[in-house]
């Protein structure tokens, strides 16, 4: 079974932090890290191939220090990583992202499931995933839970897919895509072997030309969409804070939410 | 496609650093120097510029004929038969984004069986409803309900679609982007129009929610939002409206059906979900164990809420996942947001600060979480949040 995940290095969400004099961005020394949720991804393609063989190769699209991304997934147990890299990407939407992934993964050609996070943890947008499967046009189901069945002999599988009222059970054929939520798995710490075999690897970098692109949707110029804007959020003022007996506090909520007509 | 600093311009004040988040900018000897390997052309630091000094230029591309496409239209979502809430909060903001353009707002409507409640659609606001109603609807399909909206936008040519950003909108609009093509921006919270380029502004938090961002999309047409559920607001329900209810074709084939649901399980451990939920209490690692959520269910019950709960608690085993709230579990925004012996973290934070009011209640006083309650009780949960239960019992009966 070969298997391609694709993943997303981002900034360390909870350490991007506000100054409160200029009310901007402080960005000095947030650290990169493989997007959470494109870990479980990587761990499922590593577990698919423990358990049918075949191979993992992960991929990225990203600036040049993407490259330890790509390394700490070859640490885990990934067997293939490619760097897509280019100024000509620069700008890149998610029309974008998913056009020049599903470039590299038809260069790649022979693949059975792509895996991807759900969402990556800067832009929270889920759309490339999806966006790469219909580029593609193969078959998906965005948050999975769960594989239920897999096989490349019957060109099938089984997953549970996460619902806002529960979750359902969906089938489709292979080659396809899936879009996974925390709840698949656990990812594994990088093993030393690992760490050693990651240090080492060769790391090929694609370039636009690498690859059979169509320049008009690269980068900023096939990104429909454009930021205007940016801004913090109006901050959260604490508020009132309540000491004591449990009764009294409680009375005092009450009629704080009463009052503020909250109730 | 390039960004450049003109040096007739730049001051050296350093305001674009700032706004850069991606930290590509220094300023050397009173000069902005942007570093190319890190700037991703994100349009971030043009307008923070207070002198004009960076620009970002861009070839001529292919775009859309805007003139043809006109009119607002929503995608009416709708579970086994039921409208889903998110439909009417759509079609409350479309109302006003239609009102502004002075052009017609219409809702599309599809599923299997469900042409009679279409008429709900216009008493809550829209002049007309596209009805694709086909026995190969019936469970929603990513392949064909993307396939049906597409072959309606090509038709009437909207200017605007809107979609919930559910885990049914955030699976469905960005195929149907990418095979339109055009651009689509995930998970508004608010969204307007600039009136003199016709253009929809719609604005996201990005960075979990640190920083807010508002997008365009200038050439192509539709212009497509996800809308967060529980942000916008619905109109009252207007049994006296009148509309048109159009049914459109179906060329459907089961080829089209690209996956297939085998079955579907209802989460029975809530009775509300966390996205509808106008109240939610949540729980997290103060409870010690996962029978004291039961504590959490009894508050919720009293006000008709939905149980969250905190990364800890989930990791812990105590409740399932579908109940997480936070970066790696769900985004919630409701009324009245009760946080139970939860620290507080900025991960659990970006998942509920944009709830209306927050009440917090841990017995550490230092507790994060109190940072950004609007109303904190320090104190032991095992006696506040039974005192609350049973104060809300004896009010609300």
């Amino acid at each position: 079974m070969n298997v391609i995940v694709c993943i997303k290095q981002v900034p360390e969400t909870t350490e991007v932090k506000i100054n409160p004099q200029t009310n901007t961005l402080i960005r000095e020394g947030v650290a990169s890290i493989i997007n959470p949720f494109d870990m479980y991804a990587i761990e499922e393609g590593i577990r698919l191939k423990e358990k049918h063989g075949g191979k993992v190769t992960v991929i990225t699209m990203g600036p040049p220090q993407a490259d330890s991304a790509l390394r700490q997934a070859l640490s885990m147990g990934a067997d293939e990583a490619i760097l897509i890299s280019d100024r000509a990407f620069a700008g890149s939407d998610t029309l974008a992202t998913s056009y020049t992934l599903s470039c590299a993964i038809n260069k790649l050609k022979d693949f059975d499931l792509i895996i991807c996070g759900k969402q990556a943890s800067d832009g929270d947008t889920a759309q490339v995933g999806p966006g790469i499967a219909q580029q593609l046009n193969i078959p998906f189901i965005a948050f999975v839970k769960k594989i239920e069945e897999i096989s490349v002999e019957k060109k099938y599988i089984k997953v549970e897919k996460m619902l806002d009222e529960g979750y359902e059970t969906r089938e489709m054929s292979l080659p396809a895509l899936i879009t996974v939520v925390k709840e698949i798995n656990e990812p594994r710490l990088e093993s030393l072997r690992g760490k050693l075999k990651a240090k080492s690897a060769q790391i090929p970098v694609w370039k636009a030309a690498d690859m059979e692109t169509d320049a008009q949707w690269l980068g900023m110029n096939g990104s429909p969409t454009q930021v205007i804007k940016i801004f913090t959020p109006p901050k959260r003022q604490s508020g009132q804070i309540f000491e004591g007996d449990a009764n009294d506090v409680v009375e005092k909520l009450v009629n704080k939410l009463k009052e503020n007509k909250i109730l | 496609m390039s960004i450049s600093v003109l040096a007739d311009k730049c001051t050296g004040c350093k305001i674009c650093i700032l706004y850069c988040p991606f930290g590509a900018i220094k300023v050397e000897s009173k000069f902005a120097v942007i570093d190319l390997d890190k700037c991703n052309l994100c349009g971030a630091c043009p307008p923070a510029c207070k002198f004009d000094a960076i620009a970002i230029e861009q070839k001529e591309r292919k775009v859309t004929n805007k003139e043809q496409y006109k009119g607002v239209w929503v995608f009416a979502e709708q579970k086994h038969g039921v409208i889903d809430t998110v439909s009417y909060e759509l079609l409350g903001e479309g109302r006003k984004l239609a009102e502004m353009l002075q052009e017609e707002l219409c809702a599309v409507f599809i599923g299997y069986n469900i042409k009679e409640k279409a008429n709900q659609l216009i008493f809550h606001g829209a002049d007309k409803v596209y009805v694709a109603d086909n026995e190969l609807l019936n469970d929603f399909q990513d392949s064909a309900y993307a396939k049906v909206i597409f072959n309606m936008v090509q038709l009437y040519k909207p200017s605007i679609l809107l979609g919930g950003a559910t885990t049914i909108g955030r699976s469905l609009l960005p195929k149907l982007a990418v095979m339109l093509p055009t651009g689509l921006t995930a998970d508004c919270t608010g969204l307007d129009i600039d009136i003199e380029k016709r253009l929809l502004m719609q604005t996201r938090p990005a960075f979990g929610g640190n920083i807010m961002a508002t997008i365009i999309c200038p050439d192509y047409r539709p212009q497509m939002s996800t809308v967060r559920p529980r942000v916008m607001k619905k109109l009252p329900e207007d049994t006296s409206r009148k509309g048109k209810i159009i049914v459109v074709d179906v060329p459907l084939t089961k080829r089209d059906i690209m996956t297939k649901v085998i079955e579907f399980v209802k989460d029975t451990t809530t009775h509300v979900n966390l996205h509808d939920a106008d109240i939610i209490v949540s729980g997290g690692r103060g409870l010690k164990g996962p029978e004291n959520f039961r504590l959490i269910q009894d508050l919720a019950d009293v006000l008709g809420g939905a149980v969250g709960s905190s990364r800890a608690a989930v990791d812990a085993g105590w409740i399932p996942y579908s109940h997480q709230v936070g970066q790696t579990g769900k985004t919630v925004a409701p009324k009245i947001y009760f946080a139970c012996g939860i620290s507080g973290a900025i991960q659990h934070q970006v998942g509920m600060r944009t709830s209306d009011v927050v009440i917090a209640i841990n017995k550490d006083s230092h507790a994060p979480i109190f940072q950004i309650a609007t109303y904190g009780i320090v104190g032991d949960l095992f006696q506040v949040v039974p005192a609350l239960t049973k104060k809300f019992k004896e009010i609300l009966k």
